[in-house]
This record gives structure tokens, sequence and C-alpha cells, in this order.
């Protein structure tokens, strides 16, 4: 008994798992379904919009020019080991636009904006605001969660272009700057180098960790626990599971679209 | 008429409800006392279906709650939270008027701002408080906003809990005529929670006592001073000796 006691915690930790997994899937499943079907509430999913996209530009730039220019930086380091200085363009663009536009842009998003959704739904869960909607015949499913979710796969990829434009700026300025690329140039391998692929992969990129980043806000915030520690643990719970699931679907899209 | 018959509820291992039978016939005003934590808000969600029993049934006019379409029962429902439950993103006549903006029952704005705009009035607000929010309200103002939207879409079903908490004197015996109006002219059916004897005596018909997870005792308002029972002697008297343990 003492020696299987361990499998048995084992087994039980996967079942959990699996059973989360489980109901986290019907939960998308069921945001997914609500999207399509009427009532829609407009009011809300412009507020969403505004939100996830227009007030997350700031922060989207910043973090993108910042990175483009050290990416720019780096590169030209260590290039000049191998003669290579010449590549800044085209590692910078393909850099920006394939992982790190969409992975910054991803965490950003998680860290801005799942955080946000999940400490305001979970907040209406512990006030019975949630309860509430239901009695005054509004399901909270399409109210609150299908207008964030779906304004998320709509503006998150468009944030994710405009984080790769700024980035490969970023990158442009140290370069043209600093390291004496000449601006013509630098802007035609850029463009020359960059395909359809990449574009597109960067953009269904953003569309997935946009739903998953608004996805586990409200799914936490839906199922938080009681009290301001259970608006607390819900937050906390839903950027770590936004990050790392945005992180995972990365890998697994990167290999979907590049090592065929 | 709403039916309550052997219905259970518990949280991990506090049994709430034990079995509640509880008739409340159409147009009358129950009111549910009990001490505090015996699971009378509970009871509430139970019938809405925001709480699901464990075990038992819940009919409203004979058809068992959980089979009916959930946005024609709910439609005929209005409901007063405890804690208010005000939408806090939304302007306070954005929250009377929540029903009557969206969905099957949606009309004009400006309608339904001067639908608000009266419902306040009848809970005692001024017009001035429509474009505030609700967090710059007092709670007592935040208690009558959230009577004041229970009531607005005029449902045939209202459950008020603990209308009165938090309400001066004066104010308190408003709403208990309020209430009581509801009923009587506009035919609802009312149940309500409070700990406050004046508000039974004002508002109900009937009186349900929960204890212990049971309705203990239940009958007409003018009964309960001579019911004989000794839990509802004690509950209505708030005397700390007698069969209810006051200290744990
Ligand atoms: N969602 C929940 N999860 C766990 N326990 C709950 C939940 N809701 C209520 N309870 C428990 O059920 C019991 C009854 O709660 P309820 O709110 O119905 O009390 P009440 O009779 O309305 O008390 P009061 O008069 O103080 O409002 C309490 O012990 C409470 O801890
Ligand atoms: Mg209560």
């Amino acid at each position: 008994m003492i020696l299987l006691s361990p499998i048995g915690t084992l087994g039980r930790a996967v079942l959990q798992t699996l059973a989360s997994v489980g109901r986290v899937a019907l939960f998308a499943l069921s945001t997914l379904t609500h999207m399509l079907r009427p009532p829609f509430y407009g009011r809300e999913f412009g507020l969403a919009l505004l939100n996830i996209g227009w007030l997350s530009l700031p922060v989207v730039g910043l973090t993108a020019i910042f990175t483009g220019g050290a990416l720019a930086l780096q590169i030209y380091a260590g290039g000049a080991r191998f003669n290579a200085e010449a590549v800044v363009p085209q590692i910078v663009a393909i850099g920006m636009v394939r992982e790190l536009g969409p992975v910054l842009v991803g965490l950003m998003i998680a860290a801005r904006v799942t955080s946000s959704i999940a400490a305001e739904i979970a907040t209406m869960k512990v006030t019975e605001q949630i309860d509430a909607l239901v009695t005054l015949s509004t399901n909270p499913m399409k109210y609150l969660v299908a207008p964030r979710v779906l304004a998320a796969l709509i503006v998150v990829p468009l944030l994710v272009a405009v984080g790769d434009v700024i980035g490969i700026a970023g990158g442009y300025a140290v370069a043209t700057g600093s390291l004496g690329f000449n601006p013509a140039t630098y802007l035609k391998n850029t463009v020359d180098f960059l395909e359809a692929l990449d574009i597109v992969s960067s953009l269904v990129k953003g569309c997935a960790f946009g739903f998953i980043a608004a996805l586990m806000g409200c799914w936490f915030g839906m199922n938080s626990g009681r009290g301001a520690q259970g608006v607390g643990r819900a937050t906390k719970g839903s950027v770590e599971a936004a990050a790392v699931l945005i992180l995972a679907a990365n890998f697994l899209l990167t290999g979907a679209f590049f090592s065929l | 008429m709403i039916d309550l018959s052997s219905v259970t509820k518990s949280f991990g291992t506090n049994a709430v409800l034990r079995g509640v039978d509880l008739t409340i016939d159409s147009g009358t005003s129950m009111v549910i006392i009990g001490g505090s934590g015996t699971g009378k808000s509970v009871l509430l969600k139970c019938i809405l279906g925001l709480v699901t029993p464990d075990a038992g049934t819940i009919t409203l006019d004979g058809q068992d709650v959980t089979t009916q379409d959930r946005d024609a029962f709910l439609a005929r429902f209005g409901m007063l939270f405890q804690g208010g439950a005000l939408f806090d993103s939304l302007p306070v006549w954005q929250n009377v008027a929540f029903r009557l903006l969206r969905g099957s029952l949606k009309r004009p704005a400006a309608e339904a701002r001067a639908i608000a705009i009266e419902k306040l009035r009848r809970v005692g607000l001024k017009p001035e408080v429509a474009d505030l929010f609700p967090a710059e309200l007092s709670g007592g103002m935040q208690k009558r906003v959230g009577l004041a939207r229970a009531i607005a879409a005029e449902p045939e079903i209202i459950f008020f809990d603990e209308p009165t908490t938090g309400l001066d004197p004066i104010m308190a015996g408003v709403i208990n005529e309020l209430i009581r109006e509801i009923v009587t002219e506009m035919g609802a059916t009312a149940m309500t929670i409070t700990h406050d004897m004046s508000s039974v005596r004002a508002i109900a018909d009937n009186v349900a006592m929960l204890h212990d997870g049971v309705i203990k005792w239940t009958g007409p308002v003018d009964r309960m001073d001579n019911s004989g029972d000794p839990y509802l002697d004690q509950f209505i008297h708030g005397r700390a000796e007698g069969p209810i343990e006051a200290v744990r």
C-alpha cells in the first residue's frame, strides 16, 4: 500500500490535469459557439477591441522597438566573427516576423490583457455580478467571454503586425544610425528576404496567442475562488497559464510552418 | 406557485439545506427568516438555478425548473442580491435599466432611462443619482439601486435578499411599503429574506423559518406570535436562551 501510494498520487495528479484540460477545451468550444450565435453585444465587443488592441499599442511598440534594436546589435556583433555582418537586415526581419514579434506581443498581451480580464471577471464573480447577469437573462458566456475572446482573436494579429514592423524599424534605426548600413539597401534586403509564409505564420501565431490570452483570462475569472484571495489566485493563474500555453503553441506552430 | 420539496444542498462537508419543503402561492408575499448562515440566500439561489441543489425538486407552476426554457424562466424573475451586485462598469441608470437595454425587452435608450429614473424615485433616490457609478454611492444607496433594478422590468416573481439591511428606519419603512405595494397592486409573488422583525410584519403574508437546514415553522404572519414553536418564539423575540444555541 505504502509503495503504491506515490503511484496513486501521480495517477490522481495526471487524472486531475486531464480533467482540467478537458474542461478548458469544453469552455473554448462553448466560447466559439457563443461567438457565432446571437444575441451579440456590440458595445462589449467595441470596448474589448479598444482595451485589447488600441490601448496595448504603446507597450507593444516599445517592446518591439527595443527588441529590434538589440537584435541588430547582437547580430552585428555575432556576425562579425564570421565576417557576416551584412546579414543584419535579413536576420532581424526573419527573427522579428517569425518569432520575436508574435511571442513578445503574445507575452505582453498575457501580462496586460489576460490579467485584467481575469481580475475583472473574478471580481464580478466574487461580488455576485455574474449571478446578477444570469438573473437578468444575460448569458455571461455571451456578454463577457465571447466579445473579449473574439476581439483578441481579431486584434492581436494586427498588434503582431504592428510589432513586426516596429521591431524591424528598431533594427533599421540602429543599423543605419550606428552600424553604418545604407538605408536603402537595408530596406531592400529586408523586403526581398521576407516571404509570404513568414508573414502568414506571424499573423496565424497572433490569432492563436490572442485566443489563448483572452480565453485564459476568462476561464480563470469565471472559475475564481471566493474573496480577494480568489481574485488574486485567478489573476496569477491566468497569466501563468497564458504565458506557458503561448510559448508551447509557438513551438508547435513554428514546427508546423517551418520544419516541413 | 413555487413549490420546493426535499431540497438539499451541501458545500463540501457543510450540509446547508437538509430537506427543505416550502410552497409559495402566486400573488403572495413570503418572508424567510432564520439565523445568519442558515442558508437563506442559498435557498433563493437554488430556485433561480444559480446554485444546483444536490437533491429534491423545485417546481414553478407545476413544472420542474430544471426542464424549463432558461430564458423564459428567468424573464419572469427579478432578484435583489444581498450585496447589491451592481455592475460597477455601468452607471446607475444603465444598471437599473439593464434588462430594458438588451434582449427581448429592449426599448429605446431614452425610454429605458425614463423608466430607470422612475424606479429610482420609487426607492427614494433622486434623478441625479442616475449618472453616478455604483462605487460613488453609499451602501444603502447601492442596496436601493439593486432594488430598483430587480423591479425595473416588472417581473411576476421577485426575490429580495435583505432589502432593508443598512437603511435608516424611515427609508426601511419606504422600502417595506414598496414591496407590499408590488405584491398587492401589481399582483407579484415576492420572497423576501430579512432579519428585521418589523419588516416581517410589514411585508409578509406568510412566514417561514429556516433552521438547521429545514423549514422549522411556516404559516401566516398573524399566527407567528402564538405559534407555540419554541424556535420561532426565541427567534422573533431575539432571546439568547432557548433551543437555538446562540454561541456555538
Ligand atoms: N458558493 C459557496 N461555496 C461554499 N459555501 C457556501 C457558498 N455559498 C454559501 N455557502 C455556505 O452556505 C451557508 C449558508 O450561506 P447563506 O449565504 O445562504 O446564509 P444566509 O442564511 O443567507 O446568511 P445571512 O443571513 O448571514 O445572509 C454558509 O455557511 C456559507 O458558508
Ligand atoms: Mg444571506
